[in-house]
């Protein structure tokens, strides 16, 4: 066991799988040489060579169709898209290409490639490097979207990913690269797409969230002092709404907090399921605590946008209130 | 049937103030005047001292993630200089020496990398577009403002500025494309400083120029020595005179470096040799322009101290100014939104909740209780 950043448990997660696996091999701009701007290939290009860790043309399009090619020739990819806000030119090779290829050719071609991306604002960062595009990938149907809120999930959830047979966006919340550490245990394991995790148990209300925002959530939970159930979803899609279902079946209440624009942000899904599934045990109206539906501002502005503990906690009490 | 040549073609490199001080009568007498070379000295110098100033508020916490522009000055001030200031000046980020030579207040750019987007909101006049964050997009706009003015039946033409990552895009190809097919009176000008961060320019195009790049689409292209200011304004020259009578693009390949790292969030030492820094610090555009001017008896080394003084003194005193700048107040995440916010925004802004009990309180129960 070390204690590890989530920046070193992805670092750790690529050199076990690719150790381990031929077929796996990354690419995009500045993972080689430089290690990637956030330092998450840090060393791998010269440990696994340059042919296995490779610096890619600037261009994000390039970087994913290209990799579809690779996967669809039996080789596992994991392309990096260095910011969230520069997935746009990528955007048409992986919802007109990655997320159809399965259904398109019957299975005779599959595209088992997972893409990394930090994600999410809260680090002073400039234009376009801060924002929450998760829905947007999670709205393709074929694509598995994927955040994790700390190091130990982070390793667990990439290894999974990466041995998906299916496309798999694996965004990472640069908030928390550096800020926490946990045990992350040397040897592989795997923690399963799809499966939430409990994160403390409480009987008065659910806080369904992922990412960075996890971290807000747990500050709020603990200022309200009340017995606060609290899930990280871990995987966007496919949800495991029995988690959810199971908690707000018993508490009745239910907040919904994420970074990203409340309108048809994921939290209207969750919100929607919910309806759909305890709706005669709901003692309230689900609630969404998360950014407004407005342009990600610039840094100068950017704490007032991301929905922060007080935002989160004043969401928690209004919904106990009711 | 035989094999025959379907084209032969040149690149033209232009160079007639080399790093060595050597000058080319032919090609650069009479192409700049004095009293304007003197003028554009000072503007590089007073860029050159913003990069440094603004380097160390980075470090000290004051500023966010800021690219030095520290190597390139010469080639966008020379575009700046040779354009008629109605000309559209579409930039990356590179490009502060141009900007502040068309008198873009360097408050705009800095307060942009100070986290706050009051500096985007660059005053009209001055034809030139905020900086872009997305690599490779801007040409695309370059492209259709110039579009606009031949619609119009307007004399002005786009100049627009990308590194040598940038031709890697998508986006770059389909604005070569539109606006040599369409005929678009477009300059395309590539700074390539042989890096896109730690990637090398092999990796972006391995033909021996990124100029013939322009030839591939159909479109006269030069290259020029990036890092003289003369050449520069040379090639513009030329470049100008065929987009404005012709109405179509030209390419233009400025052949000059980075001297600093990418931005402050980048160390490059972690990819590149020392060496090679230092051999493009003998070619440095502002040095070689000061030993010009000194040995042509228009500069001394007491006007150079007392410029370089002057520079750092207004250089602080913007940074003051932007510092003293007011916070931009929460309801400017939303105002710029939409000319007519919708309902929602609008209750959005004025509750600072996004959830419905927040929104409106009265839903609650103690709400009503208590009326
Ligand atoms: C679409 C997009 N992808 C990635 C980035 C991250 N990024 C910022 S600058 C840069 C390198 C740009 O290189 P180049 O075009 O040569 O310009 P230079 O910085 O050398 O002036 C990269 C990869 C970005 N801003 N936009
Ligand atoms: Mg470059």
């Amino acid at each position: 066991m070390a204690n590890l950043t989530l920046v070193q448990a992805i670092n750790l997660a690529l050199i076990q799988e690719m150790e381990k696996d031929d077929r796996v091999i990354l690419l995009g701009e500045d993972v080689g040489a430089n290690g990637g701007v956030f330092r998450v290939t840090e060393g791998l290009q010269k440990r696994f060579g340059a042919n296995r860790v490779v610096d890619t043309p600037l261009a994000e399009s390039g970087i994913i169709g290209t990799s579809i090619g690779l996967a669809m020739a039996g080789l596992r990819p994991v392309p990096e898209i260095q910011f969230e806000g520069f997935l746009g030119p990528a955007y048409d090779q992986l919802c007109s290409h990655a997320a159809r290829m399965r259904t398109r050719t019957r299975g005779a071609f599959t595209v088992p490639m997972t893409v990394r991306v930090p994600v999410g604002g809260g680090i002073h960062a400039p234009e376009l490097h801060s924002d929450s595009p998760e829905a947007f990938y999670a709205h393709q149907p074929g694509l598995k979207v994927v955040m994790p809120s700390g190091p130990y999930d982070a390793k667990g959830l990439l290894i999974s990913a990466l041995r998906d047979p299916d496309p798999v966006i694996f965004f990472e919340p640069k908030r928390i690269y550096r800020a926490i550490r946990e045990e992350v245990p040397e040897d592989e394991y795997t923690i399963p797409i799809g499966k939430a995790r409990v994160v403390c148990e409480g009987t008065d209300l659910t806080v369904v969230s992922w990412g960075a925002s996890v971290i807000q959530c747990m500050q709020a939970i603990e200022a309200c002092g009340r017995s606060v159930e609290l899930i990280d979803l871990r995987t966007i899609y496919p949800m495991d709404m029995e988690t959810v279902e199971q908690s707000v079946s018993k508490t009745g209440r239910c907040v919904i907090v994420h970074e990203a624009p409340r309108t048809c942000g994921v939290g209207s899904e969750v919100a929607t399921q919910i309806m759909e599934k305890c709706f005669l045990h709901l003692e309230a109206p689900v609630q969404r605590v998360t950014g407004f539906d407005t342009i990600m501002p610039y840094y100068k502005l950017e704490l007032e946008y991301l929905p922060d503990a007080a935002r989160i906690q004043r969401g928690i009490e209004d919904c106990l209130a009711y | 049937m035989p094999i025959t040549n379907a084209l032969t073609t040149t690149i033209e490199r232009v160079s007639i103030l080399d790093e060595h001080g050597n000058f080319d009568e032919k090609l650069g007498k009479g192409l700049i005047p004095d009293a304007d070379l003197l003028k554009l000295y000072e503007t590089m110098v007073t860029c050159r001292m913003m990069d440094e100033v603004a380097f160390k508020l980075q470090r000290s916490g004051r500023m966010g993630t800021y690219p030095q522009n520290m190597g390139q000055e010469a080639n966008s001030l020379g575009a700046a200089y040779a354009l008629n200031n109605d000309d559209w000046l579409v930039t990356c980020y590179r490009e502060n020496c141009g900007l502040m030579w068309r008198g873009v207040p360097i408050d705009s750019i800095l307060l942009h990398w100070m986290g706050d987007e009051r500096g985007n909101a660059m005053p009209r006049p001055h034809h030139a577009t905020p900086i872009a964050v997305p690599i490779g997009t801007q040409m695309l706009h370059a492209t259709g403002l110039a579009w606009a003015a031949k619609y119009r039946g307007q004399k002005q033409i786009a100049c627009t500025f990308f590194g040598d990552g940038a031709t890697s895009e998508g986006d770059f190809h389909e604005a070569c494309n539109f606006a040599a097919n369409l005929d678009i009176p477009v300059i395309f000008f590539c700074q390539n400083n042989f890096w896109a961060i730690s990637v090398p320019g092999r990796i972006q195009c391995s033909a021996p120029t990124v100029a013939q790049r322009g030839i591939a689409y159909g479109m006269p292209c030069l290259q020029l020595d990036g890092n003289d200011l003369f050449a520069v304004v040379y090639g513009m020259r030329k470049a100008i005179e065929h987009t404005r009578t012709t109405g179509k693009p030209f390419f233009i390949e400025g052949v000059t470096y980075r001297l600093g790292d990418h931005t402050t969030a980048d160390d490059a030492r972690r990819y590149r040799d020392q060496a090679e820094v230092d051999a493009w610090k003998a070619r440095d555009p502002i040095t070689r322009l000061r030993t010009y001017m000194t040995k042509k008896g228009i500069w001394s080394d007491a006007k150079d101290a007392a410029l370089r003084e002057a520079a750092e003194a207004s250089c602080m005193a913007t940074i003051e100014r932007c510092e003293q700048v007011e916070h931009p107040v929460r309801g400017d995440v939303f105002n710029y939104t939409f000319a007519d916010l919708p309902a929602d925004l609008v209750t959005q802004r004025e509750t600072g909740h996004t959830h419905s009990l927040g929104q409106d309180p009265s839903q609650l129960p103690s709400a009503s209780n208590t009326r």
